[in-house]
């Protein structure tokens, strides 16, 4: 066994050289991201600060940019994402903790895992025409909060099942068995022990869910129609507006006055967003802490 | 999904041998307590089961109104046609014009959003030091959180005029603008995805490349990737979904102009714009019109399902087991 | 001791993970064509020290190395070295088998193909497979996954892999103590073929296996603060035999563990 010449081309220097180049391509891809996104900020702030002013909060739209303002949506933002937070919660997490908790291992909940899963691909303007056929027409519910909230609900619902069950699963076991040990049957264990323990990552998830819901206009156009509203809803059945369906029709006119008013709504919806965004990662760095103590 | 710990199934339901043999029971277990946790249990099942609710639903609804606008056009005419004009006569249903501009502006946005995506996993997984991920994957999250309808503001009224600079005989709606932003906005979806992929994949693989002499660059593409490659997959698959799926910004940028077409400076009109514009208009519940769009949807639906299935079985599938 | 060429030689060599000393002042030669192991408790910094032989410590970012390592003659933590060119001269088996997720074949040909092989890859890969004592057993499914052979196979191909890329020495961090007694029977008889052409550091914490396959042995030992060193290095059945430090003797004869 006598070892071989050798007889490698090693090209080091090549190499070394391709080695750089992919760490720049590799870079650069990073940075394109990067790079959108700030220009995106930019242009929007540089559009939209100009018209910041505090009577866009207070009053109605207008057909003359300079009165016009986003009181309609953002009532109709408020309305809706607080029913759909109702429904969507106590939903969510039961359905999480049904599929962590309770369900057996069988053919089943095989079927609801993969449906799920499934359910969080469909394209939100799909869920947008379930509304309208189903919560509009079939349950005649009409063009209202109601309608609006119940179809962002089906919509958020799978995202929140997943940070729930995210959240009940990083529950030690070793707290289940403690529980059980004491003489606790199965909802007392849910109920005493997994659910609080699990509460700040549902909160957190439950939050990230609804400031995707926040920003969502396709489903709102689908079952609202472009509406022109000067009241704010006062009850569930009427009708309503929102946020993001205000910036898109205000983006979607020719004149100037009023795209830079989009750029205006923008930044309050930007502002909301990233202040929910703020606050889940705030509770989340605090509960790490915590749970690593 | 692991190991799993089984929890005993109601403790209560089993019959203590003390109440068999006649005896006063040391502790009893009140009934409203037992009732409680059946109800409980009960809550539970119906949550998870509303999931199943919600599919039926989608399908019941789209395909109960779909029928009655195949009652009056034949699927092969839908499916075939190359000319849609619901509204402007003569009528025409083919949907295929619509179709395309979906898939013109989906390739487009795959076409950046692929490459882009998969470096910039790349670069998290295996070249940046930790500090920096920790800066980078928060800006990614903030990428993948803008609502779509700020990223269309963003392609009609700075990408356009831009591209116009190079293109001056560009229309202000077309399918390149809104496909390039599309791009930037499902970078993160794919980075993120194709990240955890190659993150899973073990460190003692990446030594072995390394003890055989095999560069960063190396390590990366020819052991991690590969390695990791079911996942990178799933994750183009799930983006370009996305894409098919996304409203705003192609109803805001894109145009309302069906219009069979490959050049991507064209004014274009895809699937879920046509739904948005019919949404917005006043077509009477129960027309053809207003039929159409269930159709569109319909058809919608079973593409990004197709996508779905596909990358859940391209996991399953190549999933290694290292 | 033997009188042989010096190959590999650690001069005061200290390691550091970030602000934690893991060895101090260590010096050691490996000579040519000789099994050296490195015994000693767990701890006390073998693997830290086999890795710094080929750079692999190069890729925890915390790591910083103090002394020198030099390998014919010349310092590898030189500004000059290319560490990639120097691991394909230093090959390293490791603890676990760990085969990438490809065939066989491929498994094998990857530092071929990397390091830009000029000949045959087909033969280089089946003259590595003999070298590993595998080839009987696989040259029919070349094409199969690696990961459909036993763990004793897998680390036979791990072997192999290295082997390919011709190195001059071989690093091997316990490469028997993920296997079961015939597994491990095998790999130790290969490293005692192998020895009479490559050079073979080897980690174990088993010390029958280091009497059995060395030709030298390393004692290193850690005190309180946790820093490992070098008590002795000698012929093997000098060490085992007659020890010279009485901490060898302490550890050979299982007075402490």
């Amino acid at each position: 066994m006598a070892a071989p010449p050798h007889t490698f081309d090693r090209k080091a220097r090549f190499r070394r050289a391709q080695g750089v180049v992919f760490y720049f391509l590799f870079l650069g891809a990073v940075l394109v991201g990067i790079v959108g996104l700030v220009t995106l900020l930019v242009q929007i702030l540089l559009q939209g600060v100009p018209w910041l002013s505090w009577h866009l909060l207070t009053d109605y739209p207008s057909r003359h940019p300079e009165q016009a303002g986003l009181r309609a949506a953002i009532f109709g933002t408020v309305w809706i994402m607080g029913l759909t937070a109702v429904l969507a919660v106590p939903i969510g997490v039961g359905a999480a903790v049904y599929l962590e908790e309770y369900a057996p291992r069988n053919w089943f909940t095989r079927i609801l895992e993969i449906n799920i899963s499934n359910l969080a691909g469909v394209p939100s303007i799909v869920y947008g025409l379930l509304g309208l056929g189903l919560f509009v027409q079939i349950m005649s519910l009409g063009k209202t909060v109601l309608a609006g909230a119940m179809t962002l609900t089906l919509l958020v619902l799978p995202i929140v099942i997943l940070a729930s069950r995210e959240a009940v699963r990083a529950v030690p076991s070793t707290y289940r068995e403690a529980a059980y040990a004491l003489g606790a049957d199965q909802w007392q264990v849910v109920k005493g022990v997994v659910l609080p323990a699990s509460a700040p990552g549902i909160l957190t998830g439950t939050i990230l869910a609804m400031s995707r819901a926040i920003g969502e206009a396709a489903p709102i156009v689908v079952i609202s129609g472009l509406v022109y509203l000067t009241f704010v809803p006062a009850s569930p059945l009427d009708r309503f507006t929102a946020l993001p369906l205000q910036i898109f029709n205000w983006a979607a006119r020719p004149q100037e006055g009023f795209r830079d008013l989009a750029a205006a709504g923008i930044i309050v919806l930007l502002v909301v967003l990233l202040s929910m965004n703020a606050v889940s990662i705030l509770l989340r760095n605090r509960y790490q802490t915590k749970s690593e103590e | 999904m692991g190991f799993e710990i089984r929890r005993p199934q109601l403790l209560a339901a089993r019959p203590s041998p003390a109440s068999a043999a006649g005896e006063a029971p040391l502790f009893k277990r009140s009934s409203s307590r037992e009732w409680e946790g059946r109800a409980a249990r009960y809550f539970f099942f119906l949550c998870a089961a509303l999931s199943i609710f919600t599919t039926v639903g989608i399908v019941v609804s789209l395909f109960s109104q779909a029928l009655a606008f195949f009652g009056e056009v034949s699927v092969w005419e839908f499916l075939t046609g190359t000319r849609w004009s619901p509204i402007l006569k003569p009528n025409s249903y083919g949907v295929l014009p619509l179709v395309g501009g979906t898939l013109l502006v989906s390739a487009l946005a795959a076409l950046v959003a692929l490459p882009l995506g998969l470096g910039t996993a790349i670069f998290l997984a295996e070249y940046a030091p930790d500090r920096l991920r920790r800066v980078i994957k928060p800006v990614l999250e903030i990428l993948a959180g803008i609502p779509t309808v700020v990223y269309g503001y963003f392609a009609l009224t700075f990408v356009t005029p831009l591209l116009q600079i190079v293109f001056p005989d560009m229309i202000v709606f077309n399918a390149l603008s809104a496909g390039l932003v599309m791009g930037i906005m499902i970078i993160p979806m794919v980075s993120s995805l194709s990240e955890d992929a190659m993150m899973a994949v073990p460190r003692s693989l990446r030594q072995a490349a390394y003890a055989l002499g095999a560069t960063r660059m190396e390590v990366s593409l020819r052991v991690v990737v590969p390695a990791a490659l079911s996942g990178i997959v799933a994750s183009f698959i799930l983006a370009i979904s996305r894409a098919i799926g996304e409203t705003m910004l192609v109803t805001i940028a894109a145009g309302a102009t069906p219009n069979l077409t490959w050049n991507p400076l064209d004014s274009i009109q895809a699937m879920t714009a046509y739904i948005v514009q019919v949404s917005l208009g006043e077509a009477a519940h129960g027309s053809l019109e207003y039929n159409t769009i269930f159709a569109v949807g319909l058809l919608l639906f079973m593409m990004t399902l197709l996508m779905s299935l596909l990358g859940q079985w391209v996991v399953h599938r190549w999933r290694e087991e290292y | 001791m033997d009188r042989r060429e010096v190959v590999l030689k650690a001069d005061r060599l200290r390691v550091w993970y970030g602000s934690f000393l893991a060895i101090k002042d260590v010096d050691f030669q490996a000579k040519v064509g000789m099994v050296t192991a490195l015994i000693g408790p767990s701890g006390c910094g073998k693997s830290t020290l086999l890795r710094s032989f080929n750079r692999m410590n190069d890729l925890i970012p915390s790591v910083k190395i103090g002394g020198s390592v030099e390998f014919r003659g010349r310092n590898i933590y030189d500004s000059s070295v290319d560490p990639t060119e120097l691991r394909s001269r230093i090959g390293m088996v490791f603890q676990k088998p760990n085969p990438f997720p490809k065939s066989i074949f491929d498994n094998v040909a990857f530092g071929l193909r990397v390091n830009g092989y000029t000949g045959d890859i087909y033969e280089a890969v089946e003259r590595s497979l003999r070298q590993a004592a595998l080839w009987e057993e696989v040259k029919d499914r070349l094409n199969k996954s690696a990961f459909a052979l036993s763990g004793g196979q897998q680390q036979r191909l791990c072997i192999a892999r290295a082997l390919a890329v011709e190195p001059e020495v071989v690093l091997m961090d316990e490469p028997a103590s993920a296997l079961d007694p015939i597994a491990t029977l095998a790999i130790e008889q290969l490293i005692r073929e192998l020895s009479r052409v490559y050079t073979i550091v080897i980690v174990t914490h088993n010390m029958q296996q280091a009497a059995r396959v060395s030709d030298e042995t390393a004692f290193l030992m850690v005190d309180d603060d946790r820093a490992g060193y070098l008590v002795e290095h000698g012929d093997t059945q000098q060490i085992f035999t007659n020890p010279k430090d009485e901490r060898t003797e302490a550890y050979i004869t299982g007075r402490f563990s």
